[in-house]
């Protein structure tokens, strides 16, 4: 937890600063909770990525390569190429302002730079300086700004402050999209060597042991043997999960946050519940132990690096089709990369579900199905025995995950599944969610404790809706169908909202889940007692 | 204050250009640039979008403000997620004709207690659109000047225009509207302390063009009264190829025709490219069917990752003594 109280942090001063914006000046020593530790050395070695080396922002010499600059100015061409995206984003901004206060952080901080629009400029003014006729006429007044060490140190600064939400490309006139400008900018970065810890070490663990957190398959099949245990003691059902189980019907992915540590593990054990009540034949693995992506914060070729193993190993295993579980940035990997980059999974069939018998045909190419689709499903054809009873000692509210939100649509599918689980489910006000969902602040790598003043603000508007629902309804459970937000919101909703604890949607499936052969229930999967007692309900 | 700059410059071009015409540069100002603009423009812009279609779309990445098409009884959103090519397109098209994304936008205001409010801002939308129909309108009225006989659509177009007879000459709408929006686009930018912190030259030049154009041909129409056919016999000329400068046209006509040929010239190095951009930008004009059709990366990289064999070699005794299945023993 920062030094500042609540009070002194919700002192927003929007006033601009008197120094223009194209003159930069970062104080890193003055700015500490807002920033992130350096990638470590040895972690970008493991990658073979460029300069390895330790160092710090607060440094003044950064240790670039010699000919930073050139090796920037060649990233940027090529990606211009590349990216058609990139390129139309850069020329066609007019400054109109729409994106301005919509970033969380900008409403957190009231830092300017922190505007999407002026957090592209920091981009935009490098390029109309080395790629556009104007900017090169016209220098300063065209614009344009020569890539100086002090504009590179603020690139770093903003590029791993923005979580890659989208939320401003939402209400761009021309869709702008400034989670495109920052991967494309964090990958820029990457070229000289300018990364953090907390995105590039869960890259490197995950390309040797399979996940994030680096768990490696003994204590992989450890963790799950204990979640098996605490779910028997809280329910009397003993569940019976595969791992690396060949000729599985179908391979189970989820974020590896949610078999390590709470309260992912609560939505882990709901999985689990689900998948035994149904007999569904399937298997985790201990090698694509990882659904999300950290690549996703640092390069589209780590992207694909990472995400090869969910293919590989369904090929190896010979399953049908993928599963994948309440995971955001994975969800953005799975559905607009996975594909593209890893595919064609010609070696899988198209998804249909085992119990229904309901083509998913929104993935036939792709061939994953969210476990929210999934589930859906299943309650719509009603083949589960739900008793929301059992939840009625929480009152719900759904905070919309970016990605999922923005870069699939899954709105209905998890409140759906929320409304016929739960008996007390309200919405938070309707600028704060769907399409116009709020980030928790912590997302794109940016989730660890040295960057926590930036988190807490960046998380305010949206543990401000929180709070509004929970002053207003009571509601005492902040349900999300993304890892991160599992483990960031848990922080954000104990600094802005104590009284509200944060979950997957799953998590409340297995609460309300009948299954045969289960104990009396009197609590939760948490072991918190339900409301009134058991049998209490009058569903 | 880059906002007065910008009007220095263009009342010194207008200057230049009324001046210049007085002293007998009518062929320059009324021929010679508009050519050169013109030129510049069409190449410009062709130049430009050519360079972005040169760019690769590697990646399907629409930005979805709905609901996806997934399981056949939740209802999908088929403009703000299209799950079809059509359905994009008419996203796109209604992005252009209606500034859909900006009529979503609101104003966030922080309240005592560090509480956020949003409430639904539609003058940004309003002032946009206002301008920019309007501009089209006035656009469309010039026809009146290129082509004999004038077409009958130009006569409907003014006949709504001047709908309610208001003066004589009678009062065109789009004349206020245009000045009035450019007007209040102008003033936010000025008033909004964070828009002008963040506003360039490339940005209120534009404006002050525009601006220029407009009170020019302003002007024009209601107080200066120049010789119509003459100024007729000018454009016709220049649009057939067999450009003259007929004598005794008002010097301000050729300081009207100098800042639109600034314009044209202008055009294709700044961010006026939104016009054609705004048709190609990837979060908007793809379908969200990224998991029912594949899309293909033209440079799709062979990128091999941590294969399941290397991991089993290095973990193959945890592996073993953990009982998990492996494929060599």
């Amino acid at each position: 937890m920062p030094e500042k109280t609540r009070d002194e942090l919700v002192q927003i001063d929007f006033k601009p600063p008197e120094r223009e914006w194209m003159d930069p000046a970062i104080d890193f020593e003055a700015r500490r909770g807002t920033w992130s530790y350096p990638g470590a050395a040895k972690n970008l070695r493991y990658l073979g990525f460029p300069n390895p080396r330790e160092w710090s922002p607060t440094d003044e010499d950064w240790q670039l390569p010699e000919n930073w600059q050139q090796i920037i100015h060649d990233g940027l061409a090529e990606r211009l190429n590349k990216y058609r995206s990139l390129k139309l984003f850069l020329d066609v901004c007019v400054r109109c302002g729409a994106c301005a206060d919509k970033c969380h952080f900008y409403l957190g901080s009231g830092d300017p730079k922190n505007m999407p629009v002026l957090r592209a400029e920091l981009l935009r003014s490098v390029y109309r300086n080395d790629f556009t006729a104007a900017g090169k006429i016209l220098g300063r007044i065209g614009g344009a700004r020569k890539l100086t060490p002090a504009v590179l140190k603020e690139w770093f600064y903003y590029f791993y402050q923005c979580t890659e939400c989208r939320r401003c490309s939402v209400f761009c006139p021309y869709g702008i999209d400034t989670a495109e400008i920052t991967m494309l900018a964090r990958e820029l970065l990457n070229l000289v060597g300018l990364n953090i810890n907390w995105v590039i070490e869960p890259v490197a663990n995950c390309d040797r042991t399979g996940n994030h957190l680096g768990i490696q398959p003994h204590t992989f099949k450890d963790n799950i043997e204990f979640l098996v245990d605490e779910l028997e003691g809280a329910t009397g059902v003993r569940v019976a999960p595969s791992i690396n189980r060949k000729g599985a019907e179908l391979l189970f992915v989820v974020p590896s946050a949610d078999y390590f540590a709470e309260p992912g593990i609560y939505t882990f054990m709901g999985y689990l519940l689900l998948l035994h009540a149904l007999g569904v034949d399937y298997t985790l693995s201990a090698y694509a132990s990882e659904g999300g992506n950290f690549g996703l914060f640092t390069s589209h070729d780590t992207i694909k690096r990472l995400n090869y193993k969910i293919y590989h190993e369904a090929k190896r295993l010979g399953v049908k089709w993928i599963l994948g579980g309440e995971c955001g940035h994975m969800w953005r990997v799975i559905h607009q990369y996975m594909d593209t980059m890893n595919g064609p999974a010609d070696f899988l069939e198209p998804p249909v579900s085992p119990i229904t018998g309901t083509a998913f045909t929104n993935a036939a190419a792709t061939k994953m199905v969210h476990i929210c689709e999934f589930t859906a499903d299943l309650i719509k054809h009603g083949k589960l025995r739900l008793d929301p009873s059992r939840n009625d000692h929480l009152r719900v509210t759904f905070h919309d995950s970016c990605n999922p939100a923005r870069a699939m649509g899954i709105l209905e599918e998890p409140r759906y599944i929320l409304r016929s689980v739960a008996r007390n489910f309200f919405e938070m006000p309707e600028n704060t969610i769907r399409e116009q969902t709020f980030c928790c602040g912590a997302g794109a790598g940016l989730g660890n404790d040295e960057n926590m003043e930036m988190r807490l603000r960046g998380g305010l508007p949206r543990a401000n809706a929180v709070r509004f629902v929970h002053e207003k309804h009571g509601v005492n459970r902040l349900a999300c169908i993304c890892a991160i937000d599992r483990a960031t919101l848990t922080t954000l909703m104990e600094y802005w909202v104590p009284e509200v604890d944060v979950s997957g949607v799953h998590e409340l499936v297995g609460n309300a889940l009948v299954i045969d052969g289960e104990k009396p229930r009197d609590t939760d999967l948490r072991g918190r007692p339900l409301a009134g007692g058991k049998g209490d309900a009058d569903a | 204050m880059r906002v007065v700059w910008s009007f220095l410059l263009v009342v010194l071009l207008a200057a230049i250009a009324f001046f210049g015409a007085e002293a007998g540069g009518q062929a320059l100002f009324g021929v010679v640039f508009p050519y050169v603009a013109m030129v510049v423009f069409l190449v410009g812009i062709a130049a430009r979008v050519l360079s972005w279609a040169r760019s690769t779309v590697p990646f399907r990445i629409p930005t979805t403000c709905g609901q996806q098409r997934s399981l056949p009884w939740i209802k999908p959103a088929p403009l703000d997620n299209p799950s079809t090519g059509r359905g994009a397109a008419a996203r796109v098209l209604l992005e252009v004709l209606t500034f859909r994304s900006l009529f979503r936008n609101t104003r966030s205001e922080l309240r005592p207690g560090g509480r956020f409010t949003f409430s639904p801002d539609k003058w940004l939308w309003a002032g946009a659109l206002a301008f920019h129909y309007s501009f089209l309108v006035v656009f469309l009225r010039h026809y009146r000047f290129f082509a004999e006989p004038v077409p009958a659509v130009v006569g409907w177009i003014e006949g709504l225009d001047g709908f309610f007879q208001v003066g004589l000459p009678v009062v065109y709408l789009t004349d206020i509207v245009l000045v009035a929006a450019l007007g209040f686009l102008l003033w936010r930018r000025l008033e909004d302390a964070r828009l002008r912190y963040l506003s360039l030259h490339a940005d209120y030049f534009p404006l002050a063009l525009l601006l220029g154009i407009a009170v020019t041909g302003v002007l024009l129409r209601y107080f200066v009264r120049p010789d119509v056919v003459r100024v007729k016999e000018l454009a016709i000329g220049l649009v057939g190829l067999h450009p003259a400068v007929p004598q005794g046209i008002s010097p301000l006509v050729f300081a009207h025709i100098f800042l639109v040929t600034v314009l044209l010239a202008y055009f294709p190095f700044s961010k006026l490219v939104h016009m054609a951009g705004v048709f190609l930008s990837p979060t908007r004009n793809l379908a969200n069917d990224n998991r029912m059709r594949r899309h293909v990366n033209p440079w799709n990289p062979a990128i091999v990752g941590h294969t399941y064999a290397e991991w089993e070699h290095e973990f193959h005794d945890k592996l073993k003594a953990s009982g998990i299945p492996l494929d060599e023993e």
